[in-house]
């Protein structure tokens, strides 16, 4: 047996994950009957049928030529990922103006041909930018610094 | 036939609401910044209308309804630009116009290409509102019939509507339904009070963040996905012809007569059931088109046709998607979810109820959807300069810029930074999506009704002492159901299969 389609093999592995879990979970929560529903009811049925599609889809992966998956751009994957997250961490801990340079930098990194001082003067003009529409017209209501 | 009768009123309280000074600025700035966004590569009306939502917490409910509707469809006006000009689909429901629009511009014929997308976009949306005019009231009236097994037999058929309508395998899509259901079942069921799903987290009490989904899958994931292929280079084959002429010549007009009416009537139809959208129109209409013209071999080399009939059809449909939605509070898909989300926000319960207890919101939305439509042709045309000056901005620069809109616009929503980390899960999550080619569309759909079908199930099953088959002893019901059914059996065989898998082919250089 040789897995003639990796996208359809690999789908499938992740709904019967998917499905496995929320019945797992699930079975913490009371079943009820079907006149009473309790919590765990509809998961727990959408979670079967989840694991049926998913063998249904893995299956086919035998069966189907694929295109296969690629290469994954594990560069950009991370760096933008951890900029998002500095933002979110950063936007009630150091204010709007570091956060946002710090992720505009990090995240422009990521980019082909990443120039430093573009990187710079683009994180700049964003924040000019964004200060200008979201805190001043749309009064929305962030802290500047770290300090209120 | 009281809906007509009432038409007239009931659109001259539209009018009057809609052209006052502020929404009628409001409607400009929508369609505005909805073009803009459009044109950038990657943001479809899905992200963009997610991006700008914040923007609108502070405006009143009427001028909060009309901008967004203005941003949808900016974004899809916005994206029939960019596949004219440089060959490069803003969203998916453009790719066709892609074909015959991108070849028109490389013979020098950019101008007409645009004035007719513009034209029949403009003719479809007029028809599209004047039939949610018509319809809206009607169809309210019944759905204020509707009980839990009729709610829950139409939801189904939407998702199963939208499962076969989406591109790629369909039993993908349909997993794709159930792990959005299952999404939509996270945060505190409201009758035990129980947490479902949440990690012992507080924050997702109140469920998972539509916008969070939203913008995950859709904006934090297509940049990646743009990483990957560095679409600084390839695709962007940008036109530095000048564009001289823009008016199509009278043979143009007469020759796209035909294809945008009847793409305004595919259109129509798919935009009405819920589940079907823009881009199976499109393609529908292509089809139909490159089938009855008598000119069949120019198609693909810059038949003006395969333009006005899609750009007709997408817009027809993406106008007519509000149907469902104002008249039954069941979005037909995740844009419009968006939409009954910013009522929501607004503090106004969707459904059928929203016609009689706030007919100016209804009407004037309405009205501004036709005013925003005739502002895009106004607007557009001279404004082509503009957006092809956008496009020559590299991606490094512009993928910063969409981020900082992305994080600024989840953030606002709740004010929480783990609405933020979220985003990235779901980002890398709709990233895996892609690469194991899984169409996310129906999973948000079915995420937002998640909820709803859960509920309406629980209720039905409760009314009828948990006898399922009250499914099909109610004849609303059992009409959903079966048709339900039908459009699964008719997809599984093989004939019908194999066509759908031909309709939804990438046309080569798209």
């Amino acid at each position: 047996m040789k897995i003639t389609s990796q996208e359809d093999f690999w789908a499938g592995i992740m709904f019967i994950a998917f499905g496995a879990l929320a019945i797992f979970i699930a079975s913490d929560y009371p079943y009820g009957t079907a006149a009473r529903m309790g919590p765990g009811y509809f998961p727990t049925w959408i979670g079967i049928v989840m694991v049926i599609l998913g063998l249904m889809i893995a299956v086919s992966g035998f069966r189907v030529q694929g295109q296969g998956i690629g290469k994954w751009p594990w560069k950009a994957m991370i760096l933008i990922s951890l900029a998002f997250i500095f933002f979110g961490w950063a936007i009630d801990n150091l204010g709007f103006i570091i956060a946002l340079f710090v992720m505009v930098t990090l995240a422009a990194m990521a980019g082909r041909d990443y120039r430093w001082l573009e990187a710079g003067i683009v994180a700049i003009v964003l924040i000019i930018g964004s200060w200008a529409l979201f805190i001043k017209a749309l009064e929305l209501s962030f802290p500047l610094w770290w300090w209120r | 036939m009281d809906s007509f009768a009432a038409l007239l009123p009931n659109l001259a309280l539209g009018f009057q609401t809609a052209v006052s000074l502020q929404n009628l600025t409001y409607c400009f700035i929508g369609v505005f910044v909805g073009t803009l966004v459009g044109v950038l590569p990657g943001v479809g009306p899905l992200a963009a209308i997610a991006m700008l939502l914040p923007a609108t917490f502070n405006l009143p409910p009427v001028g909060a309804l009309i901008m967004l509707a203005g941003i949808y469809y900016g974004t899809q006006y916005g994206g029939s630009t960019t596949s004219i000009l440089v060959n490069l689909p803003g969203e998916s429901a453009s790719v066709v116009t892609c074909l015959d629009g991108y070849q028109m511009a490389k013979n020098g014929r950019a101008g007409p290409a645009l004035a007719i997308a513009a034209i029949g976009s403009f003719f479809a949306g007029t028809v599209g509102t004047l039939l949610i005019a018509l319809a809206g009231p009607p169809l309210a009236e019944v759905a204020l019939k509707f009980g839990a097994p009729e709610y829950f037999s139409l939801m189904s058929m939407g998702l199963i509507a939208s499962a076969v309508l989406a591109s790629g395998s369909m039993l993908k899509a349909i997993a794709m339904i159930f792990l959005g259901l299952l999404f939509g079942i996270v945060g505190t069921d409201v009758n035990s009070g129980m947490s479902r799903y949440t990690f012992g987290m507080s924050g997702l009490a109140d469920g998972l963040s539509f916008v969070v989904v939203a913008m995950g899958l859709f904006g934090f994931a297509e940049i990646l996905n743009n990483m990957e292929k560095g679409s600084d280079a390839a695709g962007r084959e940008l036109l530095t012809k000048k564009i001289d002429h823009l008016y199509p010549t009278m043979r143009d007009l007469k020759v796209s007569v035909g294809p945008i009416v009847r793409g305004t009537a595919i259109g129509a139809f798919f935009g009405t059931l819920p589940g079907a959208g823009p881009t199976i129109s499109a393609f529908s209409s292509y089809a139909m088109e490159k089938k009855m013209a008598k000119n069949p071999e120019e198609f693909g080399k810059g038949a003006i046709q395969g333009v006005a009939g899609p750009e007709s059809a997408n817009n027809a449909a993406a106008q007519c998607a509000f149907i469902p939605t104002l008249t039954l509070g069941i979005p037909g898909s995740g844009t419009m979810a968006l939409m009954l989300g910013a009522l929501t926000i607004q503090g106004i319960a969707p459904g059928p109820q929203v016609m009689t207890q706030r007919p100016d919101l209804f009407w004037g939305l309405i009205a501004s959807m036709w005013i925003g439509n005739a502002m895009l042709v106004i607007l557009n045309l001279p404004l082509i300069g503009l957006w092809v000056k956008i496009l020559q901005v590299p991606y490094r620069i512009l993928f910063p810029a969409i981020l900082t809109f992305m994080a600024i616009g989840v953030y606002s929503v709740n004010n929480l930074d783990l609405d933020i980390y979220m985003t990235v899960f779901f980002g890398l999550m709709g990233y895996v999506f892609m690469k194991l080619k899984c169409e996310p569309a129906p999973l948000i759909l079915a995420f937002v009704l998640g909820p709803l079908m859960e509920e309406n199930l629980r209720r039905a099953l409760l009314i009828s002492r948990g006898d399922p088959t009250v499914f099909f002893t109610r004849p609303i019901s059992a009409v959903f159901l079966g048709l339900t059914i039908l459009l699964l059996v008719v997809m599984v065989l093989p004939a019908v299969r194999k066509k759908r898998e031909v309709a939804f082919q990438e046309p080569p250089g798209a």
